[in-house]
């Protein structure tokens, strides 16, 4: 017994000496970095306080929020990255200010009018993004059967799309509960031999469409742009009768395409008002389609941690970034 | 999050089972009779009233539930409370976990929460918990994720804290009253199987996000175990115990606190350890809603589709679990030998406590003014394992992608379609009164009228033929379940070499957040059904393998070698004497296997299972549809009790009884599915 204990306390003995030694690498003191943080700060003009970015989980918003957080974080503000999913709870929390800001919102026009209807949240206008839903297949379908790409012809292949989950209907891959689709309602109305079978995530539909080009396997489902996987996997949209203002309108009744949408930037009242540095950037905010697309294909293919692929893009793109500070 | 701790024996002093009764038709004839009439009328009727509704339809029922959830806006009294449980989490995060800018760091560096994290691990339990713990909390920054695994703990630790000034009192109330303890369990029955999902959405309108709601949803998963364990450890005193002491002319009060909690002393230890595992379980959901924690590099690598990077904070999380497992229980045992008068020398041990505290705030102090004993240096292990990780998950998906493929294509053919064909496009009376007469075929009258309520229950929430398509799925996975756990159960049981190299498997099967095995899993069975039954197989099996195992093992050395002496081969031993008298432990399988699969239900609608899991998720989306994910949650609650009145009636007719129901989980060696902490 008391050889065991000394062999504990040998070993303690030894763990205590090898985590000294680990944490006295010579890093430099505390004090120091906590004076280096406040000069920062007190360069960037001061004060700027706590910014709330929130972060809907797809790779384009998470270069969004991480550029104008390392920008904001320059002016000398605190950034706080809130992950949330969109729609009901981003409201939510924009109204108890817990967030200040979603910078890429896609849709939820219900929550938008009646925040805006509170007082609680203001419209700052586009991210610059264009936001493209449709009906997309992978690169190897079109190039092999391209009258695929018009929604006409699809009957006539809709056997080849079945799948164990469609019965004796072709297969279309449905997406995200929380994303703004009625493709049911579209094939329904256009008369196709399919049925929608929801994927239940970005990640899963993602992985079907790789899936897809990689074995040419069948595949036809919802997909859109900005979106960083077709950085790697090439995919072509299928035309279904073009969109018209209010073809939309009854949910039930649509047979038309989705509506290009100019995304949105959604700020809390209070914050806009505010004034600050952070304010002024997410009002001047506003990139291209191919400048998120770069920045989530340093995250996703190159593996960049998101602040450092931010980091990348505001180093190379020194006048975008100088227009934005106002 | 089942099962971390050792399982020990099921039913060591359970009655051997008793052959039911054969009177007449014997009960699997009935059951062919049924499936025949229903498969006759079926042909004639099949597709017609159905209730199938669209994926984002829903009916004035929805509508009106949505409304109701929208007429409940914030309060002073929540927001009170809100903000007072964020303040008080703020305190310690920044205490351990997260810089106050401009400080680089939190106000105790890593070195000194180790030193003192180690102190506090020897301190309740013993040098050899102490090093665990010490090793663990390195792990966290080595692997690169100090600042998410404090966050972690804080968030744990405190709403556990909560969970006990709740739930004790209730367990004790539970403990004296027969009646309150019915009205208690109907309402943590409801707790657990409710998919927190559900909820979240409520609770982000009343307490905002983030912290609070983090810690209200985690203390409502995590409320039942203690309750229910210390609940049970108190009403469980021997009356032996209590007339001898009453005899004494005790009050009620002292017969509570001198005779009744002390000897349920190490029931409500166990209770303690297994809320710790069931909050911890809730680490992901909570990041849902921006809650700090390990949940959120995990959901945020699921985004990016990155394997590796979502393993190894999910790892993290199994690594917390176990050293909180094991200190819990080091501590109930040492608490145990203390009070009976034994242990080392306290005076010793003291003097060694005091002398410890010494290089303890050395390395406090230390900690506050060196950069690196601050923040913790990064050293690159964690992307290490992840880009291997990766490489790996690649290579084998390249090579399995076809069998999988092939296997899934062949159960969805074979077995889901046809079941669900049956099932779900029958017409909603007739699946009705076919699963109705099953119930009172298996399970018997007891079991039939909960069965009839239940049903009742899911075609007024309209939901109808999804939740038949989930019962669907359930079943086949708890037929597969069943399959893996006889095989691998008779196997351990036989072959102790193979019980222990595979109990590690099971116990990672069962604690490893499902959210980490998704990109695999679609990876090499795509978007479908299968897809969801493999989670809940990863999840489900693990339980069975261990309940069979035990079963069979138990079965009486003296029994096996009278079949020997009559000449029986090895499979005549299986089949005709060990798995006939682990009988009770089968049928405990299966029910644990059903509501272990039924649990997973929410994951599977990530995955392309569709049905009442995507309705859920659905209902996070937006005020409008947030009705619909409610009916789909309360469906799931209601396949769950019904299931479980139905398999219970079962065991209790096959001779597992009540009994070693409760015995089973008092030895705390698993525990049902309604009480677990499953990552739903």
């Amino acid at each position: 017994m008391r050889q065991v204990k000394k062999k504990g306390v040998r070993i303690g003995a030894l763990a205590a000496a090898a985590l000294f030694a680990l944490s006295a690498c010579g890093g430099g003191s505390v004090e120091d970095a906590t004076e280096t943080n406040e000069e920062q700060a007190e360069a960037a003009g001061g004060d700027c306080g706590e910014f709330n970015i929130l972060v809907h989980p797809w790779v384009g918003y998470t270069a969004d929020a991480y550029v104008v957080g390392e920008v904001a974080e320059e002016q000398g503000c605190t950034v706080n990255y809130v992950e949330l999913k969109e729609g009901g709870p981003s409201y939510e929390a924009l109204a108890s200010g817990d967030g200040d800001v979603i910078l890429e919102e896609w849709s939820h026009a219900e929550e938008l009018a009646a925040g805006i209807a509170a007082g609680e949240v203001v419209d700052v206008g586009s991210p610059g993004n264009v936001g493209i839903i449709g009906w997309y297949v992978p690169g190897w379908l079109a190039e092999e059967h391209p009258d695929i790409l018009d929604y006409k012809n699809l009957n006539n292949y809709a056997a080849e799309f079945k799948t164990s989950e469609s019965g004796d209907l072709g297969q279309f891959l449905g997406s995200d509960p929380t994303y703004t689709q009625y493709d049911e309602a579209i094939v329904k109305n256009l008369g196709l031999d399919f049925k929608v079978v929801f994927s239940g995530g970005e990640t899963a539909t993602v992985e079907a469409f790789k899936k897809a080009q990689e074995n040419k396997e069948w595949l036809i489902g919802y997909f859109w742009e900005p979106q960083y996987v077709h950085a790697e996997v090439p995919m072509k949209r299928v035309a279904l009768p073009p969109y018209e203002e209010g073809c939309d309108a009854d949910k039930a009744e649509v047979a038309c395409d989705y509506a290009e949408t100019q995304l949105k930037k959604v700020a809390r009242t209070a914050f806009i008002e505010s004034g600050t540095p952070a304010a002024t950037l997410v009002q001047n905010f506003s990139w291209t389609n191919e400048d998120q697309n770069l920045v989530a294909k340093y995250i996703t293919s190159d593996g960049m941690s998101p602040e450092d692929a931010a980091a990348q893009w505001i180093a190379d793109n020194p006048d975008k970034v100088e227009a934005w500070l106002g | 999050m089942a099962t971390i701790t050792e399982t020990r024996p099921v039913e060591p002093g359970a009655p051997p089972p008793v052959e039911p009764e054969t009177r007449g038709v014997p009960r699997w004839a009935w059951g062919l009779v049924v499936v025949a009439g229903w498969i006759g009328v079926w042909t004639f009727t099949k597709g017609t009233d159905t209730l199938v509704l669209g994926g984002l339809d829903q009916t004035g029922l929805h509508d009106r539930l949505s409304e109701f959830g929208a007429s409940l806006g914030d309060s002073p009294l929540t927001n009170g409370v809100g903000d007072t449980l964020e303040a008080f989490v703020d305190f310690f995060r920044r205490l351990i976990a997260v810089p106050t800018p401009p400080r680089p760091a939190a106000e105790i560096g890593w070195l000194g929460v180790v030193a003192i994290a180690t102190w506090i691990g020897y301190a309740v339990a013993n040098w050899r918990i102490a090093l665990l713990v010490g090793l663990s909390f390195v792990s966290f920054g080595a692997f690169g994720y100090w600042e998410d695994s404090m966050d972690l703990l804080v968030v744990t630790l405190v709403s556990v804290l909560l969970t006990v000034l709740i739930g004790f009192p209730l367990a004790v109330w539970m403990g004296l009253s027969r009646r309150a303890a019915r009205y208690i369990t109907l309402l943590i029955d409801l707790l657990q199987t409710m998919p927190t999902f559900v909820y979240l959405v409520f609770v982000v309108i009343l307490f905002g996000i983030g912290v609070p709601t983090a810690i209200i949803c985690t203390l409502a998963y995590a409320l039942p175990p203690i309750v229910r364990i210390a609940g049970f450890g108190i009403r469980d005193v021997s009356p032996t115990t209590i007339e001898a002491t009453d005899s004494l002319g005790q009050t009620t009060w002292q017969r509570l606190v001198k005779v009744q909690i002390p000897m349920a002393r190490s029931t409500i230890i166990l209770g303690l350890n297994q809320t710790i595992l069931a909050a911890l379980s809730m680490a992901i959901i909570a990041s849902y809603v921006a809650g700090p924690g390990l949940g959120r590099p995990v959901l945020s690598a699921l985004t990016r589709n990155n394997f590796g990077d979502s393993l190894v904070p999910g790892l993290l999380i199994v690594l917390m679990g176990i050293m909180l497992d094991r200190t819990t229980t080091a501590a109930s045992q040492r608490s145990e030998v203390v009070a009976r008068g034994g242990g080392e020398d306290p005076r010793r041990r003291r003097l060694l406590l005091a002398g410890g505290l010494v290089p303890v705030a050395f390395a406090v102090w230390y900690s506050r003014f060196e950069l690196d004993a601050a923040v913790f240096p990064e050293l690159g292990w964690g992307d290490a394992i992840a880009d291997v990780s990766n490489r790996l998950m690649e290579s084998a998906v390249d090579i399995l992608e076809p069998l999988t493929s092939a296997f899934r294509d062949a159960v969805s053919y074979g077995m889901l379609n046809p079941m669900q064909e049956l099932l779900a496009d029958s017409p909603w009376w007739l699946s009705f009164t076919g699963i109705l007469l099953l119930s009172l075929v298996i399970g018997g009258a007891k079991a039939l009228l909960p069965t009839l309520i239940c049903l009742s229950g899911i075609r007024f929430l309209d939901l109808w033929h999804d939740s038949m398509i989930v019962l669907n799925m359930t079943i086949v996975a708890t037929v597969l379940v069943m399959i893996i756990a006889v095989v691998f159960g008779v196997w351990m049981a036989r072959d102790s070499r193979v019980d222990l190299a595979l109990r590690p498997l099971l116990d990672a099967g069962q604690t490893i957040p499902a959210f980490v095995y998704l990109i695999p899993a679609l990876a090499l069975f795509g978007s479908s059904r299968f897809t969801a039954i493999v989670a809940g197989l990863i999840y489900a099996a693990p339980a069975a393998v261990k309940l069979v195992a035990d079963g069979v093992g138990q079965v009486s050395a003296g029994a096996v070698e009278a079949g020997r002496s009559v000449g029986s081969t090895k499979w005549q031993e299986i089949i005709k004497v060990q798995l006939p008298m682990a009988k009770g432990s089968l049928v405990l399988a299966t029910n644990q296997g059903l509501l272990y699969v039924l649990a997973m239900v929410v994951i599977g609608g990530l995955v392309g299972a569709q049905a009442l899991g995507y309705d859920v998720i659905l209902g996070l989306s937006s005020s409008e549809k947030w009705g619909k994910g409610l009916a789909a949650g309360l469906s799931i609650v209601l396949l769950g009790i019904m299931i479980d009145r139905i398999a219970r009636a079962a065991a209790e007719r096959a001779g597992a009884g009540h009994q070693a129901r409760e015995r089973a989980f008092r030895l705390g060696g698993w525990r049902p599915a309604i009480f677990t902490g499953g990552v739903r």
